[in-house]
């Protein structure tokens, strides 16, 4: 499928795991990407369709610049896959405040700084599509359901997940073609989820997956190559929810 | 969209409506075959049947022709449905068990009537075999004067949570999960439009629907063809680890 023939595509996080696994599939689809992430080394491993620029998602002044560099190579930006995340658990008396505002910051801060700097340079590429320009807000089923110890990453997917919404129906409100949906995976096997979690963790997300098993993180690009795509034309301010049956429960 | 569905084998219920027809459409476009029933034979399909919903031994002969010729089914989509659109003080309870019947009970009899043949496509096919069914924003938050139909959309929105852990559980390689329009143009709506105004809801019909219209951020109604195309990603592969999982395609209807 070629569904995003000509359009552009900017994702956070790009380099790893999810990020990594919905730039291929963008490109796939047709797409240009420019990927955003914290690895200079790796920036230049990409191929034609993508480029590089460094992006710490929580600092404003390197957003205003990693738009401008969007504007300048590809002059529009149709896609914005806000994905950038960190984890964030811990038994919440023992938290500091310090942790807790890491989390936030590159999380749910990410988000909003996002939506704010690309939205200008979205609205205008949107009016060359039937299903205008597409905001896709990478949370997780810890944004519906709580899990102990896992406080401020609860929080930020919360967030996003409320900011998304307020965002979609503000857009639509202000007649701007952009849509804006969250997509809340499950358990996926990414070089985060593996590296952070002891064997016990994997077993219990293993267990408690109806399907019995850990999503590829191939099986979340291709729910935001769908909400990218003018299939999607009629989804705004709506929840993907992506995990094997997990919230079903 | 072309080649998502290749060679798959897909069942669309109330397949003469806007939605359905516009389900068929798609999935033919995806390359599937497509096995199209409403109460009056539809047109669109590879093979057009009369059927109704409610009706168990229909659903058996159904699963035996399908068996006959396909042996297998990978996509079942359960659409059929009817709106029933009164005050409860006037719903009786003939109106309520055909509200239930044709909403509620169908989705029953088709799992059931289905299932051999969805294990089998379970066996083989990438991303599992797919069922999927039509809730509506209704099954997720109330409205006046249609109790009825949201009652029986709810339940169709856990049922489908509950097949899903089922089927999950019994390593039966089929997903399901349900999908949740807001307004559609289609001869439906036109009706619920009508009723609002018999029922004094509204004073004339273009005042009822732009009371509709402003349920819907997108400050429009969906088309038919953007509910199928929510219904055909949930039928591809590319939906593999989606089950239990509810569509909500309603132009912001509840977001806010």
């Amino acid at each position: 499928m070629r569904r995003l023939e000509g359009r552009v595509a900017l994702v956070t996080g790009g380099l790893r795991g999810i990020g990594e696994a919905v730039t291929q599939r963008l490109i796939a689809e047709g797409a240009a990407v420019m990927v955003a992430d914290l690895d200079e080394t790796e920036g230049g491993r990409l191929g034609a369709h993508a480029a590089y620029v460094r992006l710490d998602v929580g600092d404003e002044a390197q957003w205003r610049a990693a738009v401008a560099a969007v504007e300048q190579r590809f002059g529009r930006l149709d896609i914005l896959v806000a994905n950038a995340g960190i984890g964030g658990t811990g038994p919440i008396r023992e938290v500091t405040l310090e942790a807790w505002h890491q989390t936030l910051r590159v999380n749910l801060d990410g988000v909003f700084l996002a939506t704010k700097h690309c939205a200008g340079l979205m609205a205008r590429s949107g009016r060359d599509h039937r299903g205008g320009a597409s905001i896709i807000n990478i949370a997780s089923i810890m944004g519906l359901v709580g899990l102990p110890q896992a406080g401020p990453y609860n929080a930020s997917k919360g967030g996003v997940r409320l900011l998304t919404k307020a965002n979609a129906l503000e857009f639509a409100a202000d007649k701007l073609p952009i849509r804006v949906n969250s997509v809340h995976p499950g358990f996926v096997e990414t070089p985060l989820l593996l590296s952070s979690s002891p064997r016990e963790a994997l077993d219990f997300y293993h267990a408690g997956t109806p399907m019995g098993r850990l999503a590829q993180p191939s099986e979340i690009a291709a729910v935001v190559a769908f909400l990218a795509s003018d299939d999607a034309s009629f989804m705004t301010g709506s929840e993907l929810v992506v995990d094997g049956g997990w919230t079903a429960q | 969209m072309a080649g998502m569905l290749d060679g798959a084998v897909a069942l669309v219920t109330g397949a003469g409506g806007g939605i359905g027809g516009a389900t068929v459409e798609a999935l033919l476009a995806a390359g599937a075959e497509v096995i199209a029933t409403d109460i009056r034979p539809p047109a669109s399909g590879t093979l057009n049947l009369a059927q109704d919903v409610t009706d168990e031994a229909g659903w058996a002969t159904l699963a035996d022709t399908i068996q006959e010729r396909w042996g297998r089914l990978d996509c079942l989509v359960n659409n059929a449905g009817i709106a029933t659109i009164s005050t409860i003080e006037e719903n009786s309870l003939a109106d309520w068990r055909r509200q239930m019947s044709v909403n509620v009970e169908s989705m029953l009899l088709s799992c059931k009537a289905m299932l051999p043949l969805l294990r089998e496509s379970g066996k083989t096919r990438a991303g599992g075999a797919s069922v999927v069914n039509l809730s509506s924003v209704g099954g997720i938050g109330g409205a006046p004067f249609m109790a009825a139909y949201c009652t029986s959309k709810g339940a169709v929105r856990l049922f489908s949570k509950s097949a899903a852990l089922e089927f999950a559980a019994l390593n039966y390689n089929i997903r399901v999960n349900s999908v949740h329009p807001g307004g559609i143009q289609t001869a439906m709506m036109d009706e619920i439009i009508e009723a609002y105004v018999r029922l004094g809801a509204a004073p004339d019909h273009a005042t009822a629907r732009a009371g509709v219209d402003r349920q819907h951020p997108l400050g429009r109604w969906g088309r038919p063809e953007e509910i199928a195309a929510g219904i055909v990603y949930l039928c591809s592969p590319g939906a593999s680890f989606m089950t239990g999982s509810e569509l909500v395609i309603d132009g912001g209807f509840t977001a806010a």
